[in-house]
C-alpha cells in the first residue's frame, strides 16, 4: 500500500494542465478526486512517474446552463456538488440521483464526474448514466478542444477515446423534458463497493403507453452498454411489454466471471434488474 | 464521612462510560506505528510471490544502491540469529509433523507472503521502494491447495523436507458411538464448509523494537494481544534473555485472534535491533497483513446424528479436514481441536466421536479468529439440528427443546466430559420468541409460500453455548497445551486514596480499564473515578496471560477480585488497630470500616491506605502495605450460551439476502457493565453475519490469494447490518465469585448458523437444503438453480420411469 516514487505538478489553470500533459506524455496521470487512481497505485498496479494534480483548477469546478438545452458540469466538480446542484436536479435529476449512489460518502465528497468518467471503468455508475442520457465529453489538448460522445468515448475495460495530452473539462448533459421517470438498480455485494451489474432506465410516458425508453447496463461489458434491443420493444408499447422484453436485456452484453458473479449470473441479473428498473420508471 | 452521590459499592452492572473512549474517538492516542524514536529505521518485508517454490537465488545488493538504504538481508544473512524457528505452542500429537518456519525462509517458500528478505531504510518509503531491487530467483514447486487431495497418495507436498502434508490427525471418542449409529431409526448426514476467513483488525500490525540503551534491555512496542507471551516466545526464538526484552501493547486497535501469535517480523524487528544497533520499526499494510497475519476457520466438516423414535439423539459422528496453511503458528492446531467439546453444544447424547485431521498446504497459516474452533462447531450442530427437524418433521425449537439440558440438570457432565456449571436455555428462549415475534413471523411466512412471493422469508434458530475464558491450567496441559490458563492481578494502595490495578490481560478495544475499575470500587470502596488500570507492558504488569477466547473477565477480573479481597482483608486488621477493636467486631462496606454498634468508630479505605503509608501506627504482626497480588486459575471454563433468532428476505429471482430482523438474547452471566457488554455482542454479531453473508478468503488452484485487498474481501459495514436487537437473562456462574462468563466471542459463535439456517429456511420450499457460505447472491442462486435442476431431472426420471 506504499506507492511508487512519483513527481507531483500543481496544475494552476486548464493550460498549465495541458503544458504538463504535453511535456511528459504517457508518463504522466491526472490527479482528480483520486479515489480510482491513488488505490491502484497503492497496490502498484499503476506506478505513473509524474501526477497532475487538478484540485486547485478552479474553472474545472461548477455546473452552467450552456442555453441549448444542455448543462454543462465542470470536470472536477465533485459528486457531492452535482447531486446539490439546483440546476442538475431541476433538469437532470437522474444524474443527481444516480451520483447518490456512487460510492460512499467519502468517495462522493473526494470523487469527481469527470474523474469517474475518464477513469473508464464500466463497474462505475456515472459511465452507464452518460451513455442512456446520450451526453457528450468536451476534451482539451494542446490543439484545442473536442467534443466526444458518450458512444465513442468508452473505448475498452481502463480505456477512453482521450489522448495521452487530453483531459476532460466538461460533461454535458441534456437538460430532461417532458414526462420521463426513471430508476437506477445498483447491486452490490456490500453498500459500498461496485456495483456487480446496474441497470439505469429512462421511460418517458404518453398516453399510457411508453414512448420512449433507455436503458444503460453497468459492468456487463468492458464498456457502458445500451440494452438497444429492450429500448426499441418498448417504443411505442405499454408497460405491460416490460417483463417480455427485459428478457432480452444481455443481448449484445459481454460481462466478466469474477469472485462476485459469473457471466452468466450477471447476465440473469441484467435482465431481473432491466424489469425492475424499467417498472419503477414507468410508474 | 459524608454520603458520595454514588455508593461505591454500586458500580457493578451499571454501565459506566469508558475510561478509554475519549483518547479513542479522538485519535489523541498511542498506536505502534505512531512512535517516533530518534534514529529509528524502517524495515520493508520482500515476500515471495509464489505459493510453493525453492529459492535459488536472494541478491540484495541491488537494493543496498537505493537511496536511503542502511542495510538489507537474505535469510541466509540472519540464519544464525534465530535460535529456532518460529513457535507453535500447542503439538496436540506427539507425531505432528511441523514445518521448520524461519521468520526468513533460506531456501524453500510455502505460501504466497512468506518472507525472503527485508530491507532497512531511512524512510518507510524508501525501504518500500528498495525492495524491487532485490533480485530473488524462485524454482516453482506444485501447490498444496485442496486439503483432500493433498491427502491423497501421491499428492506434491506442502513442505518439501517434510514426507506428508498430514500434520496430525486427532481423535477424541466418548461413549459408543457404534452402538448408537448401528440400530438407529433416523440418522441425518451432512458435508457443512467453514470457509476460510480473514480477521481484517481496523489497526494493522505494527512492531517498533529498541535497543538498549541506558538499561540492558531490549524494548519492543508490538500490536499485539499477547505481550507476556511474545516476550517469553521471542526469548526463545532470537536468543535475547527474557530479562532483558521488555515488551509494551500500546494501544492496540482490535485483533480476534489475529494478534494472539508470534509473527516473523516481531521477531526480525527483534533481531534487526541486535544488529543495527537503532530502533527498527514495520507497519504492515493492509494488504500484505492479508497475506502475512493469521487466517481463520478452513474447515471441512463432515457430520452426522443419530436419532430415536422420540427424536432424542443417541449419538454424533464429527470428521474433521482443518486446513492448517503452510506454518504452524502458536495455536493453529489447537483451533480446530477445541471443537471437540462442543459439536454436543447443549444437546444431550450418549456418544460423540471426532476426528480432525490437520492438513498441511501452501496457504496463509490459519489460527485462532474469533471464537476459534467453536463457531465452527456450533455452526455444524445448529445447521445439522435444522436439517434434522427438516428431515424428521418436527418443528426446530420442538426438536432442540427435546435434547438440551434442562434448567434444573445442571451442573451438567457434557459428552464430551466438561461439566457445565450452570445455564437456563428455556429462559433465554422464551424471550427471544417474543421478542422476536416468532410466531407472527412464522404466519407471515406461510402466507408468503402460499402466495408465491418471490421474496420469501426465513426464520433462522441458534441455540448455542460455548466454553471461554481459557482457565484451567491442568485442562490445557491435558490437551496438550504449551502453558497455563492462570491469570494475575495486583492492585497498589496509593497514599492519597487512590489505586492503581495492574492486570496481566492486554486489552485492544474490550475496555478493561473500565470493567476493572468497577469491580475495584466496589470491592475496596474507593470512587470508580480513583482507580487507574494499567496493563499491557512486561515492566509494570509483570505476570500475566494475556487477552483471548473470552478469558479476561472471567479469569483476569476473577483475579482483579481477589486481589481486591486481599487488600480489604489487610484494611480491616489496620482499622481494627486503629479503632482499637477486635477485626471480629470490624465490618466493612462501601469504603468504610465500622465498629459494631458503635456509629462513631470508623474510618475509611482512605484513611487507613494513608495509615499504612505513614506507618507510624499498625499491627505489628503485618508489614506496612496494603498492597496484593493474586494469581487464580478457574477449577472450570466459561459456559455462556443464548438463543439468537433471525429473520432473513431472500429475493428468489436474484438470490439477494437481507437480514429483516435479529434477536440476540444472551446469558453471559452477571455483567459488569451493560453498555459494554451490548458493544460486544454488537460486534460479534457483525463478525458472525459476515462468515455467513459476506466474507470468504479465496486461493486459486495455484495457490495465489484473490481476495488480497478490501477490494475483494467483503467486509461489512453498517449499511450492511441490521438493528439488532439485544436482551439477556442471568444465570450467573458457579465457577467464579463474580458470576460472570465470557461475552467476547458469543455473538461471532451464534449468528452464523442464526443467518444460514433462515436463508436455508426462506428456500426450503424450492428443495434448497443448504448454501455455501458466504450466502452471497450468486451462491444463493446457485443453490436455487441446482434444487430447481434437480427436482427438473427427478420428474423427467419420475416420466421416464412412467414410460
Amino acid at each position: 500500500m506504499i506507492p511508487a516514487t512519483f513527481d507531483y505538478v500543481r496544475a494552476g489553470s486548464v493550460d498549465e494542465a495541458v503544458d504538463a500533459l504535453k511535456q511528459h506524455g504517457d508518463e504522466a496521470k491526472l490527479l482528480a478526486g483520486g479515489h480510482s487512481l491513488l488505490p491502484l497505485m497503492k497496490l502498484r498496479f499503476a506506478a505513473p512517474e509524474v501526477l497532475i494534480d487538478l484540485g486547485r483548477v478552479e474553472q474545472l469546478r461548477g455546473v452552467c446552463d450552456l442555453g441549448d438545452g444542455r448543462l454543462a458540469i465542470g470536470s472536477m466538480t465533485r459528486h457531492i456538488d452535482v447531486m446539490d446542484d439546483p440546476l442538475v436536479r431541476e433538469h437532470c435529476g437522474v444524474l443527481a440521483d444516480v451520483t447518490a449512489k456512487v460510492g460512499d460518502p467519502q468517495v462522493r465528497h473526494r470523487g469527481t464526474i469527470g474523474g469517474a468518467l475518464a477513469h473508464g471503468d464500466a463497474a462505475s455508475d456515472l459511465p452507464a448514466v452518460l451513455a442512456a442520457l446520450e451526453g457528450t465529453l468536451v476534451a482539451q489538448g494542446p490543439n484545442g478542444t473536442r467534443e466526444i460522445a458518450a458512444s465513442d468515448f468508452f473505448v475498452d475495460y481502463l480505456t477512453t477515446s482521450l489522448e495521452d495530452d487530453e483531459l476532460v473539462t466538461e460533461v454535458r448533459v441534456p437538460k430532461i423534458v417532458g414526462p420521463w421517470g426513471w430508476h437506477y438498480e445498483k447491486f452490490t455485494r456490500v453498500a459500498q463497493a461496485w456495483a456487480i451489474v446496474g441497470v439505469l432506465a429512462m421511460v418517458k410516458r404518453s398516453n399510457g403507453s411508453i414512448e420512449e425508453a433507455r436503458v444503460g447496463l453497468t459492468n456487463m461489458a468492458t464498456v457502458p452498454v445500451r440494452a438497444s434491443g429492450v429500448e426499441q420493444a418498448l417504443a411505442g408499447h405499454s408497460p405491460d411489454a416490460i417483463a417480455d422484453a427485459a428478457a432480452n436485456a444481455a443481448d449484445g452484453t459481454n460481462p466478466s466471471s469474477d469472485l462476485s458473479a459469473s457471466a452468466e449470473y450477471r447476465e440473469h441479473l441484467a435482465r431481473v434488474l432491466t424489469r425492475r428498473a424499467l417498472e419503477a420508471a414507468a410508474r | 464521612m459524608t454520603a458520595v452521590d454514588t455508593p461505591p459499592s454500586a458500580n457493578v452492572g451499571t454501565t459506566k462510560l469508558r475510561k478509554e473512549d475519549a483518547h479513542l474517538v479522538t485519535g489523541r492516542t498511542q498506536w505502534t506505528d505512531n512512535l517516533q524514536l530518534t534514529g529509528m529505521l524502517h524495515v520493508a518485508v520482500v515476500r515471495s510471490p509464489m505459493a510453493h517454490a525453492r529459492v535459488t537465488k536472494v541478491d540484495v545488493s541491488g537494493a543496498l544502491e537505493q537511496p536511503g538504504v542502511v542495510a538489507a538481508f537474505s535469510g541466509a544473512d540472519l540464519a544464525d540469529h534465530w535460535a529456532g524457528g518460529l513457535p507453535c505452542a500447542w503439538p496436540v500429537t506427539e507425531d505432528m509433523q511441523s514445518p521448520t518456519h524461519l521468520p526468513i525462509a533460506t531456501d524453500e517458500v510455502r505460501h504466497v507472503g512468506d518472507v525472503v528478505a527485508v530491507v532497512v531504510a531511512n524512510s518507510r518509503y524508501g525501504a518500500a521502494d528498495a525492495t524491487e531491487f532485490v533480485d530473488v530467483e524462485y524454482e516453482p514447486l506444485p501447490a498444496v491447495v485442496d486439503m483432500e487431495a493433498a491427502l491423497a497418495d501421491g499428492s506434491p507436498l506442502a513442505d518439501t523436507q517434510l514426507d506428508t502434508n498430514r500434520s496430525f490427525t486427532w481423535q477424541k471418542i466418548d461413549g459408543d458411538v457404534d452402538a448408537a449409529f448401528d440400530s438407529a431409526p433416523h440418522v441425518v448426514e451432512r458435508r457443512f464448509i467453514n470457509q476460510r476467513l480473514i480477521p481484517t483488525a481496523i489497526e494493522p500490525r505494527a512492531v517498533v523494537c529498541a535497543p538498549p540503551r541506558e538499561h540492558r534491555e531490549y524494548t519492543m512496542w508490538s500490536a499485539t494481544q499477547v505481550p507476556h507471551i511474545l516476550r517469553l516466545m521471542l526469548a526463545l526464538t532470537c536468543g535475547v534473555p527474557e530479562h532483558e526484552l521488555r515488551v509494551i501493547a500500546p494501544d492496540v486497535g482490535g485483533g480476534f485472534g489475529s494478534k494472539l501469535n508470534v509473527y516473523a517480523e516481531e521477531a526480525i524487528c527483534l533481531v534487526l535491533a541486535k544488529r543495527l544497533g537503532k530502533p527498527i520499526k514495520w507497519t504492515e499494510s493492509r494488504s500484505e497483513g492479508y497475506q502475512a497475519t493469521i487466517h481463520g476457520r478452513d474447515q471441512i466438516q463432515d457430520v452426522s446424528l443419530a436419532f430415536n423414535e422420540d427424536h432424542t439423539i443417541r449419538g454424533m459422528k464429527v470428521e474433521l479436514h482443518a486446513d492448517m496453511g503452510a506454518y504452524l503458528q502458536l495455536v493453529t492446531p489447537g483451533i480446530p481441536i477445541l471443537g471437540a467439546f462442543m459439536y454436543n453444544s447443549i444437546y444431550k447424547m450418549d456418544a460423540l466421536s471426532f476426528t480432525c485431521h490437520g492438513v498441511l498446504t501452501n496457504k496463509t497459516p490459519t489460527d485462532a479468529y474469533r471464537g476459534a474452533g467453536r463457531p465452527e462447531a456450533t455452526y455444524a450442530i445448529e445447521r445439522l439440528m435444522d436439517e434434522a427437524a427438516n428431515e424428521l418433521g418436527v418443528e426446530p425449537f420442538e426438536l432442540r427443546e427435546r435434547n438440551w439440558i434442562k434448567h434444573e440438570e445442571f451442573p451438567y457432565t457434557t459428552i464430551a466430559g466438561i461439566e457445565y456449571d450452570s445455564g437456563n436455555y428455556e429462559a433465554a428462549t422464551a424471550k427471544a420468541k417474543e421478542l422476536f415475534d416468532y410466531d407472527g413471523l412464522r404466519a407471515e411466512q406461510q402466507r408468503r409460500r402460499d402466495d408465491g412471493d418471490p421474496v420469501q422469508l426465513g426464520i433462522g434458530i441458534s441455540t448455542f453455548t460455548e466454553m471461554c475464558g481459557l482457565a484451567p491450567s491442568r485442562v490445557l496441559g491435558s490437551l496438550s497445551y504449551g502453558a497455563g490458563g492462570w491469570e494475575h492481578a495486583s492492585v497498589r494502595m496509593l497514599p492519597s486514596g487512590k489505586v492503581e490495578v495492574i492486570t496481566g490481560t492486554s486489552p485492544h478495544g474490550q475496555g478493561h480499564v473500565t470493567s476493572w475499575s468497577q469491580i475495584a470500587a466496589d470491592a475496596l470502596g474507593i470512587p470508580f473515578e480513583d482507580i487507574e488500570v494499567r496493563h499491557g507492558d512486561t515492566a509494570v504488569a509483570h505476570k500475566g496471560m494475556d487477552t483471548y477466547g473470552s478469558r479476561s473477565l472471567v479469569v483476569g477480573g476473577y483475579a482483579v477480585q481477589v486481589a481486591c479481597d486481599k487488600v480489604v482483608a489487610k484494611a480491616k486488621r489496620v482499622a481494627a488497630h486503629l479503632l482499637e477493636a477486635a477485626e471480629d467486631d470490624v465490618e466493612f462496606d462501601a469504603g468504610t470500616f465500622q465498629v459494631k454498634g458503635s456509629p462513631d468508630a470508623n474510618t475509611t479505605m482512605q484513611d487507613v491506605a494513608l495509615a499504612i503509608f505513614a506507618a507510624h501506627d499498625y499491627p505489628e504482626d503485618m508489614e506496612p502495605s496494603l498492597d496484593s497480588d493474586a494469581t487464580v486459575d478457574p477449577e472450570n471454563f466459561s459456559y455462556p450460551h443464548g438463543t439468537h433468532l433471525c429473520a432473513t428476505e431472500v429475493d428468489t429471482e436474484t438470490g439477494a439476502v437481507t437480514i429483516r430482523s435479529y434477536v440476540a438474547v444472551d446469558d453471559v452471566g452477571t455483567v459488569i457493565n451493560p453498555q459494554i457488554v451490548e458493544g460486544q455482542v454488537h460486534g460479534g454479531l457483525a463478525q458472525g453475519i459476515a462468515q455467513a453473508l459476506f466474507e470468504e478468503a479465496v486461493y486459486d488452484a495455484e495457490g495465489q490469494l484473490k481476495t488480497g485487498s478490501l477490494l475483494d474481501y467483503y467486509v461489512p459495514g453498517a449499511p450492511d447490518l441490521p438493528h439488532f436487537t439485544t436482551d439477556r437473562t442471568e444465570t450467573p456462574a458457579t465457577t467464579n465469585p463474580l458470576g460472570v462468563k465470557g461475552v467476547g466471542e458469543a455473538g461471532t459463535i451464534a449468528s452464523t448458523p442464526a443467518v444460514i439456517n433462515a436463508v436455508v429456511d426462506a428456500l426450503r420450499p424450492m428443495g434448497v437444503n443448504d448454501v455455501l457460505m458466504p450466502a452471497s447472491p450468486q451462491n444463493v442462486w446457485n443453490a436455487i438453480q441446482a434444487a430447481s435442476s434437480a427436482s427438473t431431472t427427478a420428474a423427467s426420471a419420475a416420466d421416464g420411469g412412467a414410460a
